[in-house]
């Protein structure tokens, strides 16, 4: 490996060099305002340092790593994320009993395992990456042990987490060695072959078995139906800076890591894979936004809803097709763009309100907001509206990124369940929002958490300039993304 | 440009008034109105100046302007006023006035955020009757909707959250349908001469065949048809009608169900003309069933405000067969008909509120013999009650006549049982007057001191009266205007339909 090659990997050396930081200071001396501080700047240097790595073409660094546009992309909008929720976990965690920073190591370490998720094409390299994030997201879900109020849901959460998940790495990890075992190679893009071919006197119904294995795996993440199960439970457990970063973090890594899988490997060229992904996706779309309607805990709600938005973007996966000139690499990082503006935006206004020691996670505690606190409101309607897929917001060009991918594809069935899981979706998003707007007999007072911090609510003020931006005058985005497709 | 500055005065004068509460809660009504006024006068002095352009295509746009917005998808600010366009902004910025001044007493309660949204929604109403790009239209025709479920919500009576989620998840999803017919065409497009567009006249030159163009049309014909709204999608109106504020009633009677036919005469027929040709014995069978079953249900209504959302389904049944005539006759007949149920349609709601502000009640049983005690009001009512009806000499007669005129020539079926509509709606409406303006006078005892038309209202309607009456007695100055246009988009189908 030359030093050349090394220097590509440097956001993910500088998100390593974070965490050891971070862990020597709290060694020497524990103060949470300097953890943060610390994790903040050494993800923000990581983010920088991606400007400079960006390679004119694909570069594959040993079989295990490759960095390319897209590795790039997604690393960005995966630092983005890292950062603004750990400075949203700053006023949340401050009067946490136990002690507060590690929770910034494992933030750290996470997003480690992320980039390298988002930053291969490699089944060795996806597997480590994938269970470096999710060993720090059992830490993360279960971090507030010791708190006084209710400190079983975070334990819960994460054992149910944790077994899940584990099974689910199995699903993968079974796969993976079965794959091994007739082509002898790791590398996504030699699967295509095998699979149309099948390889000597192994038909090709074995592949595409090891296929679904690797895809159950993945959609066991990804929270897709029939695999969903875990979602909601473990959103509502967990503190809301851990579910904030599950919901983002997490899926866009996964979602990104699929993307590449599928399109390296041609495993769309098997029409079963792509009946399997039809059902699921559809089953997510209406099983999560009927299941989302009559939720009264926004945290449950958010996770169906996620569930019903992994939905919509397998409706793009199935699209990305190397052989034409596709719509789908583009509408899914779109999507995913969006998705995590809306989602830190969402989770965002709910951890300002919110501290270790009382979430307020309830619908009722939003009631009357837009009267009691405007500006939090307004972000948190935007957010809403932008999810529901109303134009002017993100929300929307991105829906109609996947409505142009879905067509592009001929989906029709699909898409037609995305109209009416759409039409269901509105009608929860427009619940919390007239709670919003309907005025309290007595004046909530609104707990103090984040309220008076300036840095969360200048974050949600950035947010709410992305979401509406790039909602409105998208093209240079757009015109990158195209030209960021087309070069894989 | 001039669509620029109308929708720029609105978008901005309603953030204006919202800023403006701040300092006096009388201030947002004010600015609200300087910033209908400004666009009105622009409007007329942009109508008394110009004309339609010869070099446009099919010479009848009297301006057509172009901005980049998203290249990647060959999306354009495209924007163009014809003689149709040029009607119904007419019509909006007038009734957006009259909103105005429906609004100006009632509303007592976050007023600035009110104005903010009647502002935003008369913008969204004047961007979908302007924009050409069919993503510039369906972006409009969302950022219409959101305002008018905040002043349904917010301002709404009793049963609020409920009728303002039905109105929007109806139009939501029946939008989305049309987004997925508008990306098809747009991918169309891009199969037949690689690259993608959302431009109307580039639409126009893709070859469409069979079943394809059918469901296409149809993607079109749901999201235009829930707005008109056509018999069978109409559930929304009668309740998000009753729910809304009388400013609320107001435009969404008057401006947003013309929306519906606007698209449905701008896009679904001209864009589609095989199919619709096929398609219009379904649409005018449909129009010929919803004259005739609101306009039953309307009879069977105690509420004030229902029965007027009833008859407005009945009357936009006019409209649809008119349009699915695809005749000069019967498009001019639909056009008249959309302006003339705007005036009164919009007269009747701001009755019906100025009722419900008199005696806090729409119930038709707790309300007898006003006449002797409101003579202004309920004279105001008999002369747009009997507007509605088609008297000869007032706006809806030509409207409806000139429907059933074209409408005959190309099915005389429908046409017959349409025709019968307008009985139904004499019974109807003179049992309202009779019921509610003679016979001894009866309102509920706590408010019996009510005070006629104050000067605000008598303006409102004098205005409307007027406006009625010139349909009515010069309806050639509306018909020239329109002509072109009508002509230019029958050219475009062939003819067909």
């Amino acid at each position: 490996m030359t030093s050349a090659m090394l220097f590509m990997l440097l956001p993910l050396i500088l998100v390593t060099a974070t965490a050891v930081a971070t862990m020597l200071m709290i060694a020497i001396k524990r103060q949470h305002g300097m953890s943060c501080s610390v994790t903040v700047i050494g993800l923000s240097l990581a983010f920088v340092s991606l400007y400079f790595v960006m390679p004119s073409s694909a570069q594959q660094l040993t079989p295990l790593m490759k960095i390319d546009a897209f590795s790039v992309f997604f690393s960005g909008v995966i630092l983005l994320s890292g950062i603004m929720i750990a400075c949203f976990s700053y006023p949340y965690f401050s009067n946490l009993e136990d002690h507060q920073d590690e929770f910034y190591i494992l933030l750290s370490v996470a997003i480690l395992g992320a980039l390298v998720m988002v930053s291969n094409s490699h089944f060795i390299t996806t597997f480590l990456g994938m269970e470096t994030l999710s060993v720090c997201l059992y830490g993360m879900v279960a971090y507030p042990l010791h708190r006084s109020v209710a400190a079983q849901y975070p334990m819960e959460a994460s054992i149910k987490y944790l077994v899940l998940s584990a099974l689910s790495s199995g699903f993968v990890l079974f796969g993976i060695a079965l794959l091994y075992a007739q082509t002898g190679t790791l590398q996504f893009s030699d699967l295509g072959q095998a699979l149309s071919s099948g390889m000597g006197p192994v038909p090709p119904v074995y592949f595409v078995l090891c296929c679904l294995m690797i895809v159950t795996g993945f959609a066991f993440k990804l929270s897709l139906v029939p695999f969903h199960l875990w979602t909601p439970d473990v959103y509502e457990g967990a503190p809301l800076p851990a579910t904030a970063f599950l919901a983002t973090v997490g899926k866009i890594a996964m979602a990104a890591l699929l993307m590449r899988f599928m399109s390296e490997s041609a495993l769309l060229s098997n029409e079963a894979i792509v009946f399997v992904l039809a059902l699921v996706a559809g089953a997510s779309i209406l099983f999560g936004n009927l299941l989302a309607l009559l939720q009264s805990n926004l945290k449950r709600l958010l996770s169906y809803s996620s569930i019903a938005h992994m939905g919509y973007l397998v409706i793009a996966l199935i699209t990305v097709d190397r052989t034409v000139d596709s719509l789908g690499i583009e509408a899914v990082s779109f999507y995913l763009l969006a998705y995590a503006v809306m989602s830190i935006g969402a989770f965002g206004v709910m951890m300002v309100v919110s501290d270790s020691e009382q979430e307020r996670d309830h619908i009722g505690h939003y009631q009357g907001l837009f009267w009691r606190n405007p500006w939090l409101a307004l972000v948190m309607t935007a957010m809403l509206f932008s999810l529901a897929g109303i134009p002017l917001t993100i929300g929307f060009l991105g829906k109609f990124y996947i409505f142009a991918a879905g067509v592009q594809g001929a989906q029709w069935a699909l898409l037609f369940t995305m109209v009416v899981g759409s039409g269901v979706g509105l009608f929860y998003y427009l619940r919390i929002v007239y709670g919003m707007l309907t005025p309290l007999d007595e004046d909530l007072i609104l707990p103090e958490a984040g309220l008076k911090e300036l840095v969360p609510h200048c974050l949600l003020f950035v947010l709410l300039l992305l979401l509406l931006l790039l909602g409105i005058v998208p093209g240079a985005l757009m015109q990158w993304l195209a030209e960021m497709a087309s070069a894989l | 440009m001039i669509v620029l500055i109308l929708v720029a005065t609105l978008f901005v004068g309603g953030a204006i008034a919202w800023a403006s509460e701040a300092l006096d809660a009388r201030m947002p009504r004010v600015v609200a109105l300087l910033s209908l006024l400004v666009s009105a006068v622009l409007l007329l002095v942009f109508s008394l100046n110009s004309g339609p352009d010869v070099g446009s295509p099919g010479g009848q746009w009297w301006i057509l302007a172009s901005w980049s917005w998203i290249p990647r998808f060959g999306i354009a600010l495209l924007v163009g006023v014809d003689g149709l366009s040029l009607l119904l902004l007419l019509l909006t910025i007038f009734l957006g006035l009259i909103a105005l001044g429906a609004a100006w007493d009632e509303i007592k309660e976050r007023v600035g955020f009110f104005y903010f949204n009647l502002l935003w929604t008369i913008a969204g109403v004047v961007g979908v009757f302007t924009a050409l790009d069919l993503f510039l239209f369906f972006f409009f025709w969302e950022v219409m909707l959101i305002p008018m479920y905040l002043i349904i919500a917010i301002w709404g009576h009793e049963n609020r959250a409920y009728a303002a989620m039905k109105f929007f998840l109806y139009t939501q999803v029946s939008g989305l349908f049309l987004l997925m017919a508008i990306l098809s065409m747009s991918y169309l497009h891009y199969v037949q001469f690689a690259r993608f567009s959302f431009d109307y006249f580039d639409l126009q030159n893709i070859a469409l065949v069979g079943s394809l163009q059918t469901w296409i049309m149809l993607g079109f014909f749901v999201g235009f048809a829930t707005k008109l709204p056509i018999f069978g999608l109409h559930s929304w109106l009668p309740d998000a009608h009753s729910q809304a504020p009388t400013a609320g009633s107001v435009l969404l009677a008057g401006v947003l169900l013309k929306t519906g036919a606007y698209g449905l005469i701008r896009f679904a027929v001209p864009l589609f003309p095989e199919a619709s040709d096929s398609f219009s014995s379904v649409a005018m069978t449909i129009a010929a069933l919803g004259i005739l079953y609101c306009a039953k249900v309307a009879f069977a209504q105690q509420d004030i405000k229902r029965l007027i959302a009833y008859t407005s389904v009945s009357h936009m049944g006019f409209v649809l067969l008119g349009i699915y005539a695809w005749n000069l006759y019967g498009l001019q007949g639909a056009v008249m008909t959309m302006l003339a149920h705007g005036l009164s349609s919009a007269a009747l709601f701001m009755l019906a509120g100025g009722l419900q502000s008199r005696f806090h009640t729409r119930d038709m049983r707790q309300l007898n013999g006003l006449w002797a005690k409101l003579p202004m009001l309920s004279a105001m009512a008999l002369f747009f009650s009997v507007a509605a009806v088609g008297m000869p000499g007032l706006g809806n007669f030509i409207g409806e006549f000139l429907s059933l005129l074209g409408a005959f020539q190309s099915n005389p079926v429908a046409t017959i049982f349409a025709a019968l509509g307008l009985v139904l709606a004499a019974v109807y409406s003179l049992w309202v007057i009779q019921k509610v303006l003679h016979g001894s006078l009866q309102v509920p005892n706590e408010y019996s001191n009510a005070a006629d038309l104050s000067l605000v209202e008598i303006l409102c309607y004098a205005l409307m009266a007027l406006g009625l009456v010139w349909m009515g007695m010069y309806p050639q100055s509306f018909l020239d205007v329109s002509e072109a246009s009508l002509l230019y988009l029958q050219s475009l189908s062939g003819g067909a339909a």
